[in-house]
């Protein structure tokens, strides 16, 4: 008899081994395509839309490259979801955990040639995962304590991070620029306190942080345009037609003398409105909302300086750093925090006019001025200087720093290979090919600056073999080098992270034993 | 087809339209049910027991899930067919009931319609099989009974409750740090459970996840997380001691349900309305304050003038708040969920020892935590981890744990698991057979063997002989007349499903049996299908 049909008609099922080979197919061609952006010599990639104007993004950044891909492979898409949260939770490292997993998927899959059951290499590579974890743990440096130390891992860190991105050049410039933004936070890990503006225009070489605080704005007009000893009311009000509220309230006049007098009285309302305000003996007024012109004019009149429409995330970095509260009622002036500066200018970045806030009270929030020569270099370094800023700030709160440059790999690679003579069973097999993954990142490293892997990885190998080594792989110079007197360091947080989210999705995909693709909902053609 | 002659030999059409249905009927009809029963059973087959693999499952939308739990995988399946969707169907009603062993019942469903498939072929009425199988599923559930032990547990002694979560998690993709999650499990539902009245309300349990950290950094919060922040960015994080007003209407003039206009035709009454609306914010706020609030908490939304004289008197307040959780921390704070601002008084404020926002990660990504309730019944399991999917799975894993604990707070009866109460059944229900005369001796055999397939997966999925496995072990159980021994799935060295502690609750076994032998008794007693056909 014919077998039932279970499934609606363009459903699909894959079973066993056949599901097996597409997600680990799937997952490999993922790894592929990100690989070659691995480490400092690693190549761009460019992204064309489809959407309207085909916009085209070139980047090194494996979290915004697989963001953009449009994938049908689901265990491809388990790899893209990692990427995703590594970039949320840690910022860097993005490619470096799909690469992970992809190459654990690709010793997996020989294992499971060879006959080795799923499961069995799952419980392998879980005591590997912890054994290469505990490794890791027990040479990191912390250098908590003393803060000249720290700031110089914090700098060796930032340099690590941009030397893979286009920033390269000009890495000790950045690496100096995102140090100083992160020291400023004093320790919070919101990043939305730092400001990035990106102005094109100029070389990568001119990008500057300011101490102060940069809002890309207009001064209105007839107003001062240098203010000292600015005291700066920050506001969230409507400053155009004060609306009524009361729900279902409307103006119905029967003359056209009573519409002027209306208008009259809300004239009358605004300029109390503003009386108060100035009230409160401010000399700035910054309000996220639109200021109309008689409102403008009357400030003008006043001599305050009056910006319109701030957006809501410049509103609460300028109360940030002026310490004044964002305010919306005006009844109490003796209540209302104030914010204080030393200087508010209009300057010329490029050919655009700013307002510049400098000399500012608390020093949690500045600006980052980025230049360049094209839109795609500025947005590029931003996500650059963003992947940097991030790693900082998550070193901060945990300070703990590792060697980079391939070495916690082998580190790892190393003890992971001890633990694997030591196992009996089947499951030495999957502690082995879990050491084979770890080496390689530094191989893919190699590769991708156009050095001799094989031989690079095993002189490598043999120097990880004495105590204390802190050997790693010296892309510019083409070399086995010492990291330490390199100064290349990386996070230990970014990098156990990479290490279990890998581990936790190859664990995921290799216990797939069927994969059953619903049919696709149908969508009405537009066309 | 469907063809009768009237008396002059005329053919006419019974069913409408009928040559464009198809029709399957008779012993046709029930082979083609068995077959599409069993094939959704062969599905999830491979996920059973500890060593059972997931399923990777793309929605239509293109969402993937990958799981192990046999219920989500049914429901995701898009099922087609109808008998298939019989099974769907019953691992559902297995989840409302019971929580655990969804995969379990559906394999029980499919071993009993093959065995059924072998009898049909040998002639034997199905009516009379179905009613074999319900003497038999009776014999067993008799039998569990009689195997069962009691066991138990108080607030103090935790480990029996567990090590029966352990059970149920040690299949899922968390089986990593089954102890804590267990533990986590086990303390939430004691945390909410009614050990008087021996029933816990689930819905107290509120399992959250959010991507990010690893599996370890997983928490039982003896409170409340809300994914909101405070409704100003200067408001304080921390507030210790929180009075917290639980307020379901929005800061923001009134809006009456009737319809009205309110003319302006005049200054003044402009004015005066302006004032009344400067008021009426002001009378809020104060409002609030004057019971003694120190936290506001709000369904709807405020306006900017509201939110700014609540930062302004130091009145942290959280906006947008759901309606669930509305209603959860209500029920932790011990507070009342107030209407109107007229009938807020200090007796219906809630308390919290501590109210805090803490972030997460690189982006801005804030929750709000209560904690140290005023009544500490309403509790949170935070679940963390790699990716989506993950987190996706955690919280299917945690929901079967929560389900088994609060199943043994009902009845604190448990089996041993690792197959050994089904191997154990089927002895029981073998011997019966042969004391029964008539034709229904041979369902009630058949019986016995649909239920060695449990055990039979168990070990095929763990990678033994199946077939040697189960002899060995039904001897040995019939030798030493113990009923504790069971598939030795993790490899550890031993059969006593009693020192691996194994164990799985008895109600959620017998159920497995009992829903199992239901459905295919429904199945079996079709003998015509109709459908309509394809094009």
């Amino acid at each position: 008899m014919a077998i039932e049909k279970i499934l609606k008609d363009d459903a699909s099922e894959e079973k066993g081994e056949r599901a097996r080979m597409a997600s680990f197919v799937g997952a490999i061609a993922i790894t592929d395509l990100v690989k070659t952006t691995l480490g400092p010599k690693g190549m761009d990639k460019i992204l064309q839309s489809t959407g309207r104007g085909h916009g085209v993004t070139v980047t090194n950044d494996g979290a915004t490259i697989l963001k953009s891909l449009h994938i049908d492979n689901p265990a491809a898409k388990v790899l893209i979801d990692i990427s995703k949260v590594q970039d949320d939770e840690v910022g860097d490292g993005t490619t470096s955990v799909v690469v992970l997993a992809g190459e654990l998927l690709r010793e997996a899959e020989k294992l499971v040639a060879a006959k080795i059951h799923p499961m069995t290499i799952i419980s392998g590579y879980r005591m590997a995962a912890e054994c290469a974890r505990n490794a890791l743990s027990q040479r990191v440096v912390d250098n908590k304590e003393n803060a000249e130390k720290f700031k110089s891992d914090l700098m060796k860190i930032a340099r690590t991070t941009l030397s893979s991105k286009i920033l390269s050049q000009d890495k000790e410039h950045f690496a100096q620029l995102a140090v100083d933004a992160v020291m400023r936070l004093k320790g919070s890990t919101n990043l939305e306190a730092i400001q990035i503006i990106k102005k094109p225009g100029g070389s990568l070489m001119d990008s500057f942080l300011d101490e102060g605080f940069i809002l890309d704005k207009k001064i209105g007009l007839g107003q001062p345009k240098r203010i000292e000893n600015a005291k700066i009311l920050v506001a969230n009000t409507a400053m155009d037609t004060d609306k009524v509220k009361i729900y279902g309230a409307r103006v119905r006049v029967d003359s056209m003398s009573k519409v002027a007098e209306i208008e009259g009285a809300e004239k009358e309302k605004m300029r109390e409105k503003v009386q108060k305000i100035i009230a409160h003996g401010i000399n700035c007024f910054v309000n996220r909302q639109l200021i109309y012109n008689f409102p403008e004019e009357l400030f003008a009149d006043a001599g305050v300086l009056a910006i319109e429409h701030a957006d809501f995330d410049g509103i609460e970095r300028l109360a940030l750093v002026t310490g004044g509260e964002i305010a919306s009622t005006f009844d109490n002036p003796e209540s209302v925090k104030i914010g204080h500066c030393k200087l508010i200018e209009e300057i010329m970045i490029g050919e655009d006019k700013s307002i510049h806030f400098s000399g500012v009270e608390m020093g949690q929030a500045c600006t980052i001025v980025l230049r360049g020569a094209s839109h795609h270099v500025l947005d590029e370094a931003e996500r650059s200087l963003h992947d940097a800023l991030c790693v900082l700030s998550q070193t901060v709160n945990d300070t703990r720093v590792l060697l980079g440059g391939g070495w916690p790999e082998m580190v790892m690679a190393k003890e992971v290979d001890e633990l694997a003579r030591k196992t009996p069973g089947k499951k030495s097999h999957a502690i082995e090919a879990f050491s084979r993954a770890l080496v390689a990142i530094p191989t893919i490293i190699a590769d991708n600056a156009g050095l001799d892997s094989a031989d690079l990885v095993a002189q490598l190998r043999a120097a990880h073999h004495k105590e204390g080594c802190n050997a790693g792989i010296d892309v510019i110079s083409g070399s086995v080098g010492d990291m330490a007197e390199l100064g290349i360091s990386e996070s230990f947080k970014v990098k156990q992270a990479v290490l279990l989210s890998a581990t936790e999705a190859a664990e995921m995909i290799l216990r797939v034993d069927e994969i059953i693709t619903c049919a696709p909902r149908q969508r009405e053609d537009r066309m | 087809m469907a063809l009768a002659f009237d008396e002059y030999g005329r053919p006419f059409i019974i069913l409408k339209e009928q040559d464009q249905k198809t029709r399957l009927r008779g012993i046709e009809a029930q082979k083609a049910n068995i077959s599409a029963g069993k094939a959704v059973a062969r599905i999830l087959r491979t996920s059973l027991g500890p060593k059972g693999m997931d399923k990777m499952l793309q929605s239509p939308d293109g969402d993937v899930t990958i799981t192990n739990d046999g219920a989500t995988i049914l429901e995701q399946m898009d099922v087609d067919n109808q008998i298939a969707k019989l099974m769907v169907e019953l691992s559902r009603s297995q989840d409302y009931e019971i929580g655990d062993g969804t995969t379990g019942v559906v394999v029980m469903a499919g071993a009993l319609l093959e065995q059924a498939e072998h009898l049909l072929e040998r002639g034997i009425h199905p009516i009379r099989i179905a009613e074999g199988y319900e003497m038999a599923s009776r014999i067993a559930v008799e039998h569990l009974e009689h195997i069962a032990q009691k066991f138990d547990f108080g607030p103090t002694n935790i480990e029996p409750l567990v090590q029966t979560c352990m059970t149920t998690l040690s299949s899922k993709i968390v089986n990593r740090c089954k102890r804590p999650l267990a533990e986590i499990s086990v303390k939430a539902v004691l945390s909410v459970a009614d050990l008087e009245r021996k029933d816990v309300n689930l819905d107290l349990i509120k399992v959250e996840g959010k991507v990010g950290g690893k599996l370890e950094d997983t928490e039982l919060i003896y409170g409340i997380t809300v994914d909101k922040d405070m409704s100003h960015p200067q408001m304080p994080k921390q507030i210790q001691d929180a009075k917290i007003a639980i307020l379901t209407c929005p800061f923001e003039p009134p809006k009456p349900k009737t319809k009205h206009k309110v003319d302006i035709d005049t200054v003044e009454k402009f004015q005066t309305l302006r004032q009344q609306e400067q008021k009426y914010f002001d009378d809020m706020v104060q409002k609030c304050k004057d019971v003694g609030a120190t936290l506001v908490i709000c369904q709807w939304g405020f306006d900017d003038e509201a939110n700014h004289l609540l930062m302004h008197r130091n009145l942290p307040a959280v906006r947008w708040v759901g309606g669930v959780e509305l209603e959860l921390i209500a029920i932790a704070t011990g507070g009342r969920i107030v209407p109107r601002f007229q009938e807020l008084t200090p007796e219906k404020l809630g308390r919290a020892g501590l109210v805090r926002e803490k972030s997460f990660g690189t982006t801005k990504d804030k929750m709000l935590y209560i904690e140290h309730c005023a009544n500490s019944r309403a509790v949170t399991i935070f679940i963390r981890g790699g990716n989506k999917m993950m987190i996706e799975e955690t919280k299917r894993s945690i929901h079967d744990a929560l389900c088994v604990a609060r199943n043994l707070i009902r009845n604190n009866s448990i089996v041993y698991g690792g197959g050994s109460a089904e191997i154990s059944c089927s002895i029981a229900v073998e011997a019966a057979a042969d004391k029964h005369p008539g034709v229904e001796q041979y369902a009630i055999r058949a019986f016995a063997d649909a239920l060695d397939s449990v055990p039979m997966a168990l070990a095929e999925n763990s990678g033994l002989q199946p077939i040697e496995t189960l002899s060995a072990v039904k001897s040995q159980q019939i030798k030493e007349n113990n009923p504790h021994f069971g598939i030795d799935c993790n490899d550890v060295g031993t059969n006593d499903m009693r020192e691996q502690n194994v164990f799985e609750t008895l109600i959620g076994k017998q159920q497995q049996i009992l829903l199992a032998t239901q459905v295919v008794k429904m199945i079996l007693k079709i003998d015509d299908v109709i459908s309509p056909s394809d094009f």
